[in-house]
């Protein structure tokens, strides 16, 4: 377990009552709007850290980092949602992903927390013609007064549109 | 109890495709004229494995294919037929057939059934004519005849189970039924019984039980079939220690030792020498001494002494041939009848011990946890480089003693780095192992004569190369047995022996392993290679150097050869070997000399997963160059570039002008230097063209693990790996192949999207 998961009190032990539970999402913050993502996809939270470029990547991919001997890419998910000018300090989170076997760095403004969403909270998503098309969206969930975008995020980083990964030759 | 089959299945497959390939090996070297008996047993001993193996998991198809083999080994084995060549063929036939059943119940992969009749009743006719040409007259010839002509006779087993699952019980009743008639009954207390009438031993009883059951757990005992007045003295097979038996209860009629086991002792005492026979490993040191008076006692100092007191011995109770065949059968198993008859029945005994030994000494493992463990070395590595550099701005005589714990540390994980890298090195004989049936094949099919020999089958390389060297190498002996070695008759009219010989060897040399298929032929033909390549429009001159001649024969669809054989034309994919060994960062080299033969050698790196690397700088980034590719690095003139047409420059290397391949451009990084004259190229070279890369500075020398990229991300153009670098950072290494080749069109978009 990385350090920086306890730091968040973030275990293992979560992913186990996630998966009894179901439907439990992890929240973070990109500009103003919160999103969750499956917990279950998640394999650890960590800080920025000094990524090596990759010539000729898209700009939201920022390079790739050496996690533990694994190469894993880094996207930049406030580039690809076109959110402002990003910045790194020490308070910038990567959401560190398991998708289908690959393991990919995502960066986001923060991570806020766990909720459990039970299927009546989750509503459908409206047409958005926005920075994302609405074929990535679980739904809309609501907790109280809070709004989030709910993402299939194993959708969204196998889509040709991030080309992570290379498409499966016909 | 619900258990998890495929995994013994796996087990099962695997262990028969090991059992196959030896028994493959051992018949391709055996001598057919003098076979060595424990060579037959070898063979005999891996089908009757599968034969048990197949029956546990209740693969008919297996067994029944097994099971005439076996019946024909046995008697060859038996010295009741002598090995012919024809033998050896349909052996080699079955090994064949039951590789592709075996494939079939595995990759579910198709199997000719007709084949596989056609098979058994070859293997049944052989074992037919074997009797009408050897017929055996029991008892009546040399005593190397009695036992097996006894042993044909049929015994009629008792054979008591321990308690087992009714699903084991049932099984084993299939089982055993292949050996003959079977019936089951129960003891009071719930135990399975077999009743079996068979032609086969106690010994093969055991061996199948042995897949469910402790063997030791077992108690078979003859049930004479005349009626002797006390069956559990005659002939009673005791598989258990029985520490509570007493001495007068073996008196040693009969009484032998399937298994090796805690009785060796009792035996010295008991075995008074009737009939006893000794099953060679325990420790008989003892035995041997205190029994020297040793009537039937099989110990290499009795020669010739053995069968009569057995005889005798047996005899004496009034049902002769029966009971020696019970008694001797056994024996036969562990040593061969002839060999228990012939001074020599110690060799044998080596022989399972031997076989025993190589087993408990290698394990399997994942190579995805070998990995695994590459990679953590890989990080402590990375880690104890970190404390090194961090230490260095240490004051040393402050710090003396944490500077050689240091030191210590570097040298132990360099140790353990090695150690861990050498997992995944295999012996070249993985490889080679699989040659000698082809050649025998091939050089069968073609008409030739051909001895093959290979030298440094032990060397090791990586198990990632190893695999990848299989086809060129297959490609490569292909050829030289087709085209290289000639017909007998061309090779005597040239004043060669009849056999050609084909040689493959590995050796060490540096940090690359130099693998060599080297034939005695006729060599290649200079003047037919140059007119072929004139009427293809290569570039040629008749003073070519040989070495440049040789290699035009890579070239893509490049053929000499007069006519095309269904096995293959020398050129014909020598392109694709060639790329094949190229991509393994290996290179092909040919020496040949008209009527002396060809060598062909391959030089490859060790291993894929550590390179030698050059770290360069371009703007804030590092990468890596494979060192294989660097000729060498100079700092340029300002004179020495050149503009070509605005569309590129070029740079004069002693009198050779290189294409300059300015990397800040080719990465579009932001770098200070974009003058040559200010920064440093680098002359790489790979497939015979040079290009001279700019780079801003050299970092280093260094050997980097190499790590793959695409696993979590996608193929990048002009990128062949990553590394991790001392500070933990990742670097990326330069795919110099790929650079060179799109060298020519710089400003072309087109290189990234290749």
């Amino acid at each position: 377990m990385h350090p920086a998961d306890q730091n968040r009190g973030f275990s293992s032990a979560d992913k186990a009552a996630a998966e009894i539970a179901g439907n439990e999402f992890l929240a973070f913050t990109l500009g103003k709007e919160e999103y969750g993502i499956d917990i279950l996809k998640v394999q650890e939270i960590r800080g920025y850290e000094a990524v090596t470029r990759i010539a000729n990547a898209p700009e939201f991919v920022k390079g790739v980092i050496n996690l533990r001997g694994i190469i894993v890419p880094i996207v930049d998910m406030r580039i690809k949602f076109n959110l402002g000018e990003p910045t790194y300090d020490q308070f910038t989170v990567v959401i560190i992903l398991n998708i289908a076997g690959r393991i990919v760095g995502m960066v986001v403004d923060s991570v806020s927390d766990v909720i459990t969403l039970n299927a009546g909270q989750i509503k459908a998503a409206p047409e958005m013609g926005t920075a994302f098309n609405t074929d990535y969206l679980i739904g809309l969930g609501t907790l109280d007064e809070r709004m989030l975008i709910l993402i299939d995020i194993d959708k969204l980083m196998s889509s040709a549109e991030m080309g992570l990964i290379d498409k499966i030759a016909a | 109890m619900t258990v998890d089959m495929s995994q013994f299945f796996q087990v099962f497959f695997e262990e028969t495709e090991e059992l196959l390939a030896e028994m493959e090996r051992l018949l391709l070297a055996i001598d057919v004229a003098q076979p060595e008996p424990e060579d037959l047993n070898a063979i005999f001993r891996a089908a009757h494995s599968i034969k048990g193996g197949a029956g546990t998991f209740g693969i008919t198809d297996l067994t029944e294919v097994t099971h005439v083999l076996e019946t024909l080994l046995d008697r060859i084995r038996k010295g009741e037929m002598a090995l012919t060549g024809e033998h050896v063929d349909a052996f080699l036939a079955a090994k064949d057939i039951l590789k592709m059943q075996l494939d079939g119940h595995r990759h579910g992969a198709a199997v000719d059934q007709e084949q596989v009749v056609a098979m058994r009743a070859t293997l049944q006719s052989l074992a037919q004519q074997g009797s009408a040409r050897v017929p055996a007259p029991p008892g009546a010839v040399a005593p190397l005849n009695a036992a097996p002509a006894a042993a044909a006779g049929r015994h009629c087993y008792r054979i008591e189970l321990p308690a087992l699952p009714e699903r084991d019980i049932k099984a084993l009743a299939g089982e055993l039924g292949l050996l003959g008639t079977i019936s089951e009954s129960r003891l009071p207390d719930g135990r399975g019984v077999f009743v079996l009438d068979t032609e086969d031993s106690a010994e093969s009883i055991v061996a199948i039980c042995s897949f469910i059951m402790e063997p030791s757990e077992l108690k078979i005992t003859t049930e004479a079939a005349a009626s002797v007045e006390d069956a559990q003295r005659y002939g009673v097979f005791e598989p258990l220690p029985a520490p509570a038996r007493s001495a007068e209860d073996a008196q040693g009629y009969g009484f032998f030792e399937p298994l090796q086991s805690a009785i060796a002792q009792k035996e010295a005492e008991n075995a008074q020498g009737y009939g006893f026979f000794e099953p060679l490993q325990t420790s008989i040191g003892q035995t041997e001494q205190e029994n020297a008076q040793g009537y039937g006692f099989f110990a290499p100092f009795v020669p010739n002494g053995g069968t009569q007191p057995a005889a005798a011995g047996a005899s004496k109770h009034g049902d002769a041939p029966d009971k020696a065949a019970v008694e001797a059968d056994p024996v036969a198993e562990h040593a061969t009848t002839a060999a228990a008859r012939k001074p020599a029945p110690r060799r044998d005994a080596d022989k399972p011990a031997v076989a025993h030994n190589e087993a408990s000494t290698s394990i399997r493992v994942g190579i995805e946890k070998v990995d695994q463990l590459i990679n953590l070395v890989g990080e402590l590595v990375i880690t104890q480089a970190m404390i090194e550099q961090r230490v260095d701005s240490l004051d040393p005589m402050l710090h003396e003693r944490l500077l050689n714990s240091v030191s210590q540390l570097t040298r132990n994980t360099r140790d353990l780095q090695e150690a861990v890298m050498s997992i995944r090195m295999m012996p070249m004989d993985y490889v080679f192992s699989r040659f000698p049936r082809m050649v025998r094949d091939l050089a069968g099919k073609l008409g030739k004569k051909v001895e093959f020999v290979t030298h440094g089958a032990a060397t090791e390389l990586d198990k990632g190369l190893i695999e990848r060297i299989v086809d060129p190498l297959t490609h490569l002996v292909r050829n030289s047995i087709d085209h290289g070695i000639e017909m007998p008759e061309v090779r005597a009219a040239a004043g060669k022996s009849e056999t050609g010989r084909l040689s493959l060897s590995a050796a060490h040399q540096g940090g690359n392993i130099i693998i060599e298929v080297s034939d005695d032929g006729g060599g290649l033909n200079r003047s037919r290679i140059l007119d072929k390549a004139r009427q293809q429009g290569l570039p040629v001159s008749d003073a070519m150097p040989d070495a440049e001649v040789w290699q035009m024969i890579f070239a893509p669809g490049f053929s000499t050869a007069e006519t095309v054989t269904d096995v293959s034309g020398r050129g014909v994919g020598m392109d694709v070997v060639k790329r094949n060994i190229e991509a393994m960062g290996g290179l092909v080299e040919i020496r040949s000399l008209r009527g002396f033969g060809t060598t062909i050698s391959i030089s490859l790196p060790l291993t894929l997963a550590i390179l030698d690397g050059m770290s360069i700088k371009v703007g804030p980034e590092i990468y890596i160059l494979p060192l294989a590719y660097v000729v060498e690095s100079l700092q340029p003139r300002a004179l020495d570039i050149k503009e070509i047409s605005g569309s590129g420059r070029v740079i004069k290397v002693r009198g050779d002008y290189l294409p300059l391949i300015p990397l800040y451009q080719m990465f579009g990084i932001d770098s200070a230097c974009t003058e040559p004259s200010e920064g440093i190229v680098v002359i790489l070279e790979s497939d015979g063209r040079k290009a001279a890369l700019f780079v801003d500075e050299l970092v280093g020398q260094q050997q980097v693990v190499v790590k793959n990229l695409e696993s979590n991300y996608r193929k990048v153009a002009g990128i062949s790996g990553a590394t991790i670098l001392g500070d933990g950072g990742v670097s990326l290494i330069v795919d110099v192949a790929a650079l060179l080749r799109s060298s020519r069109q710089l400003n072309d978009e087109s290189i990234y999207t290749e």
